[in-house]
């Protein structure tokens, strides 16, 4: 199955909806309830970095038996050193992101902590893509 | 020497003792804004926090948000982490769009009038579980 999420840079009010549609589709399918969890939350976490620093973005995810394969691709900023992005606490966010609840540098350590997979490639001046992945079996 | 007159509370729980929401909106002095015919709802722990992203590393769920930020994003964080309970303390108002979101997912929101700290003794006092 696949499916696709336009998403708005900047419209926190709309933060998250893909997030919840995709959380639905998983319940209907009966996905065990913590993997639909750690899906989501990274998932959520993932939308929330779009609508915080790029433009736009698009959401494609990929599920069959074996895997959740969930490509993010903004158009934005980028991130000039991914490395230094990942570490707890590091934040560039507004004071606009701050005030939603979140831009305490935890978002990408918290995609990282809940995936099995993640891949981050970024140009500056251009986007970013971020790829992650569950496994549905052990 | 003198003494903080405390109040007593009329219930009493022992430690890890489940407590339905309708008695910790009473407690709380709380008023439900969301969920009225969901009350008979059990809670067993608890969290605290104006940021979402501690909420969104809980690897919990069945617990009782607590917090001081009131937007969309709050309603948001608990429906990805499977939060149904929220109260809001320090008398943060649920606006029409949480309320709407909240209503979709089956949640209870609580309007509460203490800070933070007085809402989260009150509970703790009362048996309630922290998550940490």
């Amino acid at each position: 199955m696949h499916f696709e999420y336009l998403i708005e840079g900047g419209n926190f009010s709309k933060a998250g909806t893909a997030s919840s549609l995709f959380k639905k589709v998983l319940k209907q399918l009966n996905v065990d309830p913590i993997l639909i969890k750690r899906t989501v939350v990274a998932l959520y976490e993932a939308e929330v970095n779009i609508v915080a620093h790029a433009y736009n973005g698009v959401i494609k995810i990929d599920l069959d038996t074996e895997r959740i394969y969930i490509n993010l691709t903004d158009e934005g900023p980028g991130i000039p050193d991914i490395e230094l992005a990942m570490q707890k606490g590091y934040s560039t966010a507004s004071p606009e992101v701050r005030e939603m609840g979140f831009g305490a540098g935890m978002g990408l350590p918290n995609i990282q902590s809940n995936a099995d997979n993640l891949r981050i490639r970024s140009e500056v001046g251009k986007g970013t893509t971020v790829e992650i992945e569950f496994f549905l079996k052990n | 020497m003198k003494f903080r007159q405390l109040k007593i509370f009329k219930v009493t729980v022992n430690k890890s003792e489940r407590m339905k929401v309708e008695q910790i909106a009473e407690l709380l002095d709380g008023k439900v804004v969301c969920g009225q015919d969901l009350l008979d709802r059990n809670v067993n722990s608890v969290f605290a926090s104006d940021l979402m992203s501690d909420v969104l590393t809980l690897k919990s769920d069945d617990l009782l948000l607590m917090t001081g930020l009131g937007n969309v994003q709050t309603i948001r964080t608990a429906e990805m982490s499977d939060i149904s309970t929220i109260i809001f303390v320090r008398n943060k108002k649920v606006n029409p769009d949480m309320l709407e979101l909240a209503a979709e997912n089956d949640m209870i929101l609580i309007e509460c009038p203490y800070s933070m700290f007085k809402a989260s003794g009150i509970l703790y006092q009362a048996g309630l579980e922290p998550i940490y």
